[in-house]
């Protein structure tokens, strides 16, 4: 009586534990897999290369994604099989006490609440993403310059907790932080009127904008990224990402119409939904889908009520950080203005970077900045600071002035961080009354095509735009991921990794980012050593023909850029 | 020739163990599959456009649409002298004494609540920090922009708070905004009240979560509501097991001013099995005897409030703000946060800021009683103004002048505060209003005049403020 207890127990244990999981993700899984190679196989049949419209561009745009290996797709999806399986074990054998949990446990008190988490949402979290966390967080102790010190750290857990050993692996080669014109200083102009601004005004403001937190730094700086930007006027904010999600929202409304590439950033997702307006979703950078988009939009107006929409945005990136690509500037601008569309530009990763000015992809194309409704960049990046702004016409930001979530309910932007802003926006600009700022931007162009160019030779799959200082190198496996990353920190350097769901699931990838602050000797030992990897993980991919060898050697970094 | 029937038989094996199979199989797995079947099918088969969406137009009159419709302007007209078009500018720093458009004024305007925005030592540390770091972080937390001071602060502010973890963010206003929607999903209820700031606001409607208002500080009507959702969930008890609740309340809110009732609010939380998640913005550095907030003003178990978030724009004179709380909550948001994940870093420097402003707080937590003595002067000498009356509780650092009679007109209102605030200005009191975005707020709170405390304004100057606010009540009011 009392062992058939017992084996009812056990059998419901069994089946709460395996049964009831693998039924519910089994099928998932199954689904998953199924719709990815379907997806795959319809990538393979397309041509990823489109090339149409050339005449509206004044230079070639050479953007590649050359599609993923058959095998290596195969494989990287046996290796998330794998992961999963050894998940469903891992959680059955911590099910059961086998294995020690480290997950953080709810108070005994609140044990008969509503769970916070549902068992599954973490699976990810728990089963694959930890046996490679310490690719990720890496705390460092310097400036985020074009070398920079890590703090070592060590996992007696595998990953559940870190700790650090007091070490600092000093002067690891920096090809993570987006640094792209060098400005992350803790010397020199920038800096020194960094520090003369936190002297005279303090940190913080304690207030915003509408309620004496307007400081006269926030209008010098208003007006200088104005003229920067070519512009009438412009506003700054304190965050980059809340000045998408705060502004989109006062800009478009219900009975609007948000049109957004499918690989804008999360800021952009997040401000279009709490717009409140119909989102509808173009394949990236894809100008045919959105052509459709906008000609199925007007014809038919809203759904069910019928009514033309009262307003259509557009939302594209300058470069999009996860793929290198560059926006295809000119066409989105053709179709905005045969729609009649607005169009929001967001610069986050271009402002600085591209551009014979570094002002951005609208400089980088030749066009003109007035056919960009809104301009909207961060600081973050390029200029070594913090924060956001938004360009524009002048009736655009006197109603931003008034009615931006930002002016009215957040704390306005610290004024030494406005300072680094204006020096580095001056100096880039040449106002400084030298020619630093031209030669980090020529510095900045001739590393990415060298990059860019010794990985393809390699024969590594290389994503984006040829003149994007945003270099992703295709992993794949999930495996590789963790490997790479760590094999990279051994020989001394930091890069970043990504992998689900930053990506597609078996779209894994190693990104680089180029800085003007790169001088060829730590390219070149970068290079070498993501060879040295590549070898080693077996990563050099691609099929296309580049030129070899021997060929390599007479193009010398100097050579790449003199047109 | 051999080996071909051995297969054939084999496949002939394999196949009555499948018929097999499907005769043993349970009905429900039979109809489950069946169903799914159908449904690939389906799928299969059904067209991609929608029904409603065909239009049997032909292209020219698709261009004549398209060259017929004429979108709305980007943005409406604002008129040149819109009241929220001009700011008040502020030359050199917003501290105790602050030039206001060219005039130098005693500052009751800024949350410097503990004076730290000017202080020497904090300035010193940042600076510091400054000449090791750089200003920016080029990069969010996960790629590289993780710093030993971003480490240091989370560790101090968790031992500050005594809780087991903290998380920073690097903008007061997205902490709140990205707390709620890491753990309240859609499907999940939220009851909030109804006087509760902006960002939280932003947060429930991120979060997509069903949201129930009670009326501001009304335990009564929270308790209705969360009967009235006790007997739903007796209705349908599968899915009230994985509707998740949440109380979101602030410590002391920025809009009226008033304090939270704590105490009776956990009550409820273990009554009704909801968790509270806390805002403390206004609170943290400023209530309590070590300035821990609301829970150390009323001695409730930090324990019991599931999550506390605060920004360190005012009391710390920094930028950005943090959650805390256990480690089983904190955690999820290192990688659900979106302000955290998809956001640079706090500059290291305004990081280090903050934490200096940590060791004052921590070295002397008589600055907390002082604060609290000089509100209470203020709050008294506010009282009896003729035509203004004073919303918010006695230890508030941030209170609220409210017209006594509306004219009616949020319009006129607004401009006779804004004429006692001149009047003020031009008498070396700085003031200012409360702002809102009148047509986004749930509940729009009056009109009013902010007044803010702070521990560096002296007796004088207290008074000299409230007598020349009173002069000015008496001059535009009447």
């Amino acid at each position: 009586m009392y062992d058939r207890r017992i084996a009812a127990r056990v059998k419901g244990k069994v089946y709460k534990t395996v049964v009831r999981p693998a039924m519910m993700y089994g099928l998932e899984t199954v689904a998953l897999i199924l719709s990815q190679f379907v997806i795959l196989f319809w990538k393979c049949l397309q041509n990823h290369n489109v090339w149409h419209n050339a005449s509206v561009y004044n230079k070639p745009f050479v953007e590649s994604f050359e599609e993923t290996p058959l095998l290596v797709a195969v494989l990287t999806y046996m290796g998330y099989g794998i992961l999963t399986l050894f998940g469903y074990l891992r959680d059955f054998l911590r099910d059961w006490n086998f294995e020690k949990c480290h997950v953080a446990k709810e108070r005994d008190e609140q044990k008969d609440f509503v769970p916070l988490y549902q068992d599954f949402e973490n699976f990810y979290t728990r089963n694959l993403y930890m046996r490679i966390r310490d690719n990720w967080n890496r705390p460092i102790c310097s400036v985020p310059g074009a070398r920079m010190d890590v703090m070592e750290r060590v996992t007696h857990d595998y990953n559940w907790t870190f700790k650090h050993t007091g070490t600092v692996l000093f002067d690891v080669i920096n090809m993570g932080s987006y640094n792209y014109l060098g400005f992350a200083e803790n010397s020199g102009l920038c800096a020194n009127a960094a520090v003369e601004a936190a002297m005279k005004y303090g940190l913080g403001v304690c207030g915003t904008r509408h309620e004496i937190g307007n400081l006269d730094k926030h209008e010098e700086l208003e007006k200088l990224v104005a003229r920067f930007l070519g512009v009438e006027s412009s506003m700054v904010f304190g965050m980059g990402f809340a000045t998408n999600s705060m502004n989109i929202p006062t800009l478009a409304g219900k009975g609007c119409l948000i049109l957004s590439d499918e690989l804008n950033h999360a800021s952009l997702v997040l401000g279009a939904r709490l717009s409140g307006s119909t989102i509808r979703v173009f394949k990236h950078n894809n100008m045919q889908s959105l052509e459709k988009l906008l000609r199925d939009a007007i014809v038919h107006g809203q759904p069910r009520t019928h009514r033309p929409w009262k307003k259509i945005l557009i939302l594209v990136e300058g470069i999009y950080s996860m793929e290198g690509s560059i926006v295809r500037l000119p066409e989105v601008i053709a179709l905005k203005k045969k729609y009649k569309a607005y169009l929001y530009l967001d610069e986050a990763h271009s402002i600085g970077a591209l551009g014979p000015g570094g002002r951005g992809v609208v400089d980088y194309f030749g066009l003109d900045p007035c056919d960009v409704d809104i301009m909207m960049g961060t600081f973050t990046k390029s200029f070594g600071a913090a924060g956001g702004y938004i360009g524009g016409n002048k009736e655009l930001i006197d109603y931003l002035r008034t009615h931006s979530h930002s002016a009215i309910y957040a704390t306005s932007m610290s004024p030494p961080v406005a300072q680094q802003i204006i020096t580095s926006m001056k100096c880039i600009m040449g106002e400084d009354g030298t020619t630093l700022g031209q030669e980090r931007l020529c510095q900045l162009s001739k590393n990415t095509t060298y990059f860019r160019r010794r990985l393809q030779e390699m024969g590594f799959i290389i994503y984006g735009n040829n003149d994007s200082p945003v270099v992703p190198l295709m992993l794949y496996m999930p495996a590789k991921i963790g490997a790479f990353g760590r094999e990279m920190l051994k020989r001394n350097i930091g890069t970043v990794v990504v992998g689900f769901p930053a990506t597609p699931i078996i779209e894994s990838r190693a990104r680089f980012c180029v800085s003007a602050a790169h001088t060829k000797e730590m390219l070149d030992t970068a290079l070498n050593a993501i060879s040295e990897v590549g070898d080693l993980l077996q990563l050099k991919y691609s099929r296309h023909a580049w030129p070899s060898d021997e060929e390599t050697n007479h193009f010398s970094y100097l050579d790449s850029h003199q047109d | 020739m051999i080996q071909t029937t051995k297969m054939a038989s084999g496949q002939q094996w394999v196949l009555v163990e499948m018929v097999q199979a499907f005769y043993e199989a349970p009905a429900y797995h039979l109809i489950l599959e069946g169903i799914l079947i159908l449904w690939i099918i389906r799928l299969l088969f059904s067209k991609t456009y929608k029904l409603q969406e065909r239009s049997d137009l032909t292209e020219k009159e698709k261009e004549e649409l398209i060259e017929e419709w004429q979108p709305e302007p980007l943005v409406p007209a604002v008129s040149n002298d819109h009241p929220s078009l001009n700011y008040d500018v502020v030359t050199g720093p917003p501290s105790h004494k602050i030039t206001v458009n060219g005039k130098e004024c005693i500052n009751f305007a800024s949350f410097n609540f503990l004076g730290l925005l000017d202080n020497e030592r904090v300035k010193q540390k940042a600076l510091a920090s400054l000449k090791k770091y750089g200003v920016g972080t080029c990069g969010p937390r996960g790629f590289y922009g993780t710093f030993d001071v971003h480490l240091e602060l989370e560790e101090r502010l968790a031992k500050f708070m005594k809780t087991e973890e903290a998380i920073i963010y690097s903008y007061g206003f997205a902490t709140i905004a990205s707390a709620i929607p890491a753990y309240s999903k859609r499907g999940d209820i939220v009851f909030v009240d109804e006087a509760a700031c902006f960002s939280i606001q932003k947060g429930l409607q991120a979060s997509r979560s069903f949201i129930k208002y009670f009326k501001h500080n009304d335990m009564e009507d929270l308790e209705r509501l969360l009967k009235e959702q006790e007997l739903e969930d007796q209705k349908n008890p599968r899915k009230a097991r994985v509707t998740r609740r949440f109380i979101v309340v602030e410590g002391l809110y920025m809009n009226t001013s008033d304090i939270c009732p704590l105490p009776e609010l956990v009550k409820l939380k273990y009554k009704y099995k909801v968790r509270i998640f806390l805002e403390e913005s206004m609170s943290f550095g400023v209530l309590g005897e070590h300035g821990r907030g609301v829970t150390e003003h009323f001695g409730v178990s930090i324990d019991d409030i599931d999550l506390i978030s605060a920004n360190m724009e005012n009391a710390v004179a920094s930028i950005g703000g943090f959650c805390c709380g256990r480690s089983f909550v904190i955690d999820h948001q290192r990688l659900s946060g979106q302000g955290y994940c998809f956001s640079a870093s706090l500059p290291p420097m305004l990081a280090s800021a903050a934490i200096e402003a940590l060791n004052i707080m921590e070295e002397d937590p008589e600055i907390f009683t002082i604060l609290r003595e000089k509100c209470k002067h203020a709050h008294k000498a506010l009282q009896d103004i003729p035509g203004l009356k004073v919303v918010g509780e006695a230890f508030a650092p941030a209170l609220h002048l409210q017209l006594e009679h509306s004219t009616g007109s949020r319009e006129s209102d607004v401009r006779t505060l804004r004429s006692i605030i001149d009047y003020c200005l031009d008498r070396q009191i700085a003031l200012t209003q409360a702002r809102y975005l009148d047509k986004e707020e749930r509940f729009l709170p009056p009109p009013s005049i902010r007044v803010v405390v702070t521990v560096e304004q002296t007796e004088e100057e207290i008074e000299k403020a409230t007598s020349c606010i009173r002069e000015a009540a008496l001059a535009r009011l009447e």
